[in-house]
């Protein structure tokens, strides 16, 4: 049994020089030349509307459309559905699906808006008056102790490593292995020159991203790849996985066709061998084993670096997250159900963990509660769409966001969720030294850098608008945050009032 | 719009409401007449070692439940009627009491902690019961009204005291109820503000996480409760305390010297969630200092002067230069640095 295309390719014969380029650029192999009859074939079964062959056809003749759903319409049996069956009765396994979660839950950013001056408290304007957003993220004391002689005032307490961001952006993890080396490198530029930092993702760090590395946090995830002193030492913070948004409780999988020499050799694994990521780090079953890695981290790198934990957003996020703070992580990363993947199975991603909204709001109270917010940061990722949606999640409670399908999306990315299938058109999710061609670093820094330009200049907009001219004023300031649509108890988790209150 | 005035005589000497009262009266135009009041260091010294707590009660049920729990909790010395005088422009709506009152032995050690809870506990479990000051030898004054009226009602000019303070309102963000005028006051601590503290909800729920609870309706409460805890608590000097509250911006802390750079550095870190963002002009005392202060970009007027005895703050030039006519220079505090008057006694 096949399926119906899902999208039509539509050429316009007229328009249409049969240069063949389309033949090149698409990886999925839709637009075919038959040599005996002298014309391009189309295979529409294959597309997957990437829209490469799109954007390259030099006389713009060709257009993709959606096919109207094939299937007599039901409500309940929805197209997706009997899809989904379909396939699964055809091969037995598991749906892999890349990207985040597709299924229709409430998105509370868009439930959420921000307040504004008028008249009795003058909004700021960015382009007269200096606005702030540099952040720091790590431990905080709780409070200065001062040594006060005579003449002058000297600091006793000295503060533990800060990661310092001229803007709370950073870019997300993505591994080398499920991005290109062009990708990472892309970020890495754009993170160094914006000031921010990005993630290593759990594959080791090439060796040309080294000259990068004072802006990369290295991670530490349970495969353990790559994990060496040098790796911990030029790295400037480092995160422990335990979870992702994507796929909560289960592990990962780089197949072994993916694993090419330069993927081998920086995650130091045979060349072709798969590269399993466990669902548990095989040494942490409880807090205190955490703890103690934590602790090991610290010591190889003589307490120079922040050390942060990354979770899933579960249902039991706060307690959790108190837990990794006590345990003495200097932040925690809560990974909504929204983060994108580039592989997960379809049931995980789409029906596992919570939202992020909800998490940060969980965990910014409870560590309030627990008289310990100062301790550890409290870094949001997974589906931050905007620069409202960080404002957001800051006055929510968040200190700084990860971004990963948008800093994607930035380099030329179209969501057409095939990530996984290591085929990229725009030479982001692949291996394949042709495609990888078609993304050149210096060009993707440019763009990648100038989202965070553009994003924090419109942060710098609504902090005025609020009157607030330094980002700290923003955090955890639920009180310039108004809810609409929301039930009453969603409110009373969130913190926030209904808007005409 | 609202008006601002302090006076500290910096050798302790007492002086009568009057000069206050008229610091007041020269800034009629900025107040709206839905809040008025005074705050005054050093009227009570023959109790000069009790709390004096200034209470306003809705009705005989709320005082005597609030008597009941004072019983409960400390030992009363004194308790009189705040004396008032009966004028046309504003009718009395609340019984207004003092109590002159001691921490039994016990809770000595932790006495300040001891009466917050005190405080709180009235203001928060006590329907009808509002606790206006609680400090030593010092009182709050206020009411819906202008100040000329609100110092007539509570017959300020008959006090004594060497430090004052005085607010009149033009509310446009909190409703005008008594206990909504200024000053705002927890024990030694009293504030007057004029502006609008737009990082409230940040500057709250940081002040929560050590224990205070902010109740009253009002931003001002988070400046007062943010200086007891640098102050006081964390044992920050007042210059420190300012620079936590109104920091320099970062591109003028990256040229400060090593040391310095370090020091703000750290402050703007640790104190990252005390900063107070918004257009403001504040005047906090306690009994022993007078400190102003305008926010980062200074978008409320306060100025100030000395004369030999003593220092002036006030929104307006004519409000000092009316009582004050040997001042050496009067000059208008940069944005976010504080003016810091002294007690030169003890
Ligand atoms: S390049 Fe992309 S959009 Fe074009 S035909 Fe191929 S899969 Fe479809
Ligand atoms: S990274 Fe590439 S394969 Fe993945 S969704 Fe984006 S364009 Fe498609």
């Amino acid at each position: 049994m096949g399926f119906p295309p899902e999208f039509k390719v539509v050429v316009d014969k007229e328009k249409c020089i049969m240069c063949r380029r389309c033949t090149i650029e698409c990886p999925y192999g839709v637009h075919v030349w038959d040599e005996k009859k002298k014309t391009i074939i189309r295979k529409e079964e294959n597309c997957v509307a990437c829209q490469r062959c799109v954007f390259t056809c030099p006389t713009k003749a060709i257009q993709i459309e959606v096919r109207p759903p094939a299937y007599s319409p039901h409500p309940v049996w929805t197209e997706k559905v009997r899809r989904d069956i379909r396939l699964q009765a055809e091969t037995g396994s598991v749906l892999l699906v890349a990207m985040g979660n597709e299924e229709p839950y409430r998105r509370y950013f868009d439930h959420l808006v921000i307040d504004a001056c008028q008249v009795t408290n003058p909004s700021i304007d960015p382009l007269r008056e200096p606005i702030e957003l540099r952040t720091y993220l790590g431990a905080k004391p709780d409070y200065l102790e001062l040594e006060e002689s005579y003449s002058d005032i000297k600091l006793k307490t000295e503060l533990t490593p800060n990661l310092k961001l001229e803007t709370p952006i950073m870019f997300a993890h993505m591994s080398y292995g499920s991005i290109s080396l062009e990708a990472q490198k892309s970020l890495a530029m754009a993170a160094k020159e914006m000031g921010t930092y990005m993630g290593s993702g759990e594959g080791g760090l090439h060796k040309d991203l080294y000259p990068y590395a004072d802006h990369i946090i290295v991670q530490v995830a349970s495969g353990r790849f790559a994990v060496h002193e040098e790796y911990l030492k030029v790295g400037a913070a480092i995160e422990i996985k335990i979870g992702q948004g994507a796929k909560p409780g289960i592990g990962g999988h780089l197949p072994g066709k993916k694993v090419t020499e330069e993927i081998s050799q920086t995650r130091m694994i045979p060349v072709g061998s798969d590269a399993i990521s466990p669902a548990p780090h095989h040494d942490i079953y409880s807090i205190e084993d955490l703890s103690r890695l934590i602790y090991a981290l610290k010591e190889a790198t003589r307490y120079k670096k922040p050390v942060f934990v990354k979770i899933a957003a579960v249902h039991n996020v706060a307690s959790i997250a108190v837990g990794i703070i006590r345990a003495g992580a200097d932040g925690v990363v809560l990974d909504g159900f929204t983060a994108g993947t580039g592989a997960a199975p379809q049931v995980i991603r789409d029906h596992l963990g919570i939202p992020i909204e909800v998490a940060i709001a969980a965990v910014d109270q409870r560590l309030r509660e627990e008289r310990i917010r100062n301790r550890g940061s409290i870094i949001a990722s997974g589906g931050i769409r905007s620069s409202a949606d960080v404002a957001k999640a800051i006055a929510l409670g968040a200190d700084a966001v990860y971004i990963g399908t948008a800093a994607l999306i930035a380099l030329g990315c179209t969501v057409c969720k095939q990530c996984h299938r290591g085929k990229c058109a725009w030479g982001i999710a692949t291996q394949d030294p042709k495609l990888r061609k078609r993304l050149k670093p210096e060009e993707g820094a440019r763009r990648a850098a100038n989202l965070l330009r553009a994003w924090s200049f419109e942060l710098k907009e609504i902090l005025g608008a609020l009157g607030l001219n330094s980002i700290e004023s923003l955090r955890g300031n639920r009180d310039r945050l108004r809810g609409i649509g929301l039930t009453e108890v969603e409110l009373e988790v969130l913190g926030v009032k209904p808007a005409g209150r | 719009m609202c008006g601002l005035a302090g006076i500290l005589n910096r050798y302790g000497k007492r002086i009568s409401g009057n000069k206050i009262i008229t610091m007041a009266n020269m800034m009629e135009p900025r107040y709206d007449g839905r809040g008025g009041g005074f705050a005054a260091y050093g009227i009570y010294p023959q109790h000069r070692d009790c709390y004096a707590l200034h209470i306003y009660f809705d009705n005989e049920d709320a005082k005597e439940l609030t008597e009941e729990f004072l019983k409960e909790h400390v030992l009363i010395v004194k308790d009189e009627e705040i004396p008032t005088r009966k004028i046309k422009e504003i009718p009395k709506r609340y019984i207004t009491w003092r109590y002159f009152v001691e921490v039994p032995e016990k809770f000595k050690n932790n006495e300040h902690d001891y009466m917050i809870s005190v405080v709180m506990g009235i203001n928060d479990g006590i329907e009808g019961a509002y606790v206006i000051s609680s400090g030593k030898n010092m009182g709050v004054f206020k009411a819906t009204g202008m100040p000329r009226d609100v110092a007539r009602l509570f017959k300020v000019e008959k006090y004594k005291g060497y430090l004052w303070l005085a607010h009149g309102r033009f509310p446009t963000n909190t409703p005008g109820w008594w206990g909504g005028a200024h000053p705002f006051n927890i024990l030694d601590w009293s504030v007057v503000h004029n502006g609008e503290i737009s990082s409230y909800g940040t500057n709250m729920r940081y002040l929560e996480m050590h224990g205070y609870k902010c109740r009253l309706l009002t931003d001002t409460e988070v400046v007062a409760y943010l200086f007891d805890l640098l102050v006081r608590r964390h044992r920050l000097p007042y210059e420190l305390a300012a620079v936590a509250l109104t920091p320099p911006f970062w591109k003028h802390i990256e040229k400060m010297p090593p040391e310095k750079k370090k020091l703000y550095t750290y402050i703007r870190m640790t104190y990252a969630p005390a900063m107070l963002n918004g257009p403001f002009a504040i005047i906090v005392a306690n009994s022993t200092t007078m400190i102003g202060l305008n926010d980062r970009i200074k978008l409320r007027p306060l100025v100030t002067a000395k004369d030999d005895e003593f220092t002036y703050i006030a929104s307006e030039e004519a409000a000092i230069r009316e009582v004050a006519p040997n001042i050496e220079e009067l000059f208008a505090p940069k944005a976010g640095v504080p003016v810091i008057a002294k007690l030169e006694v003890d």
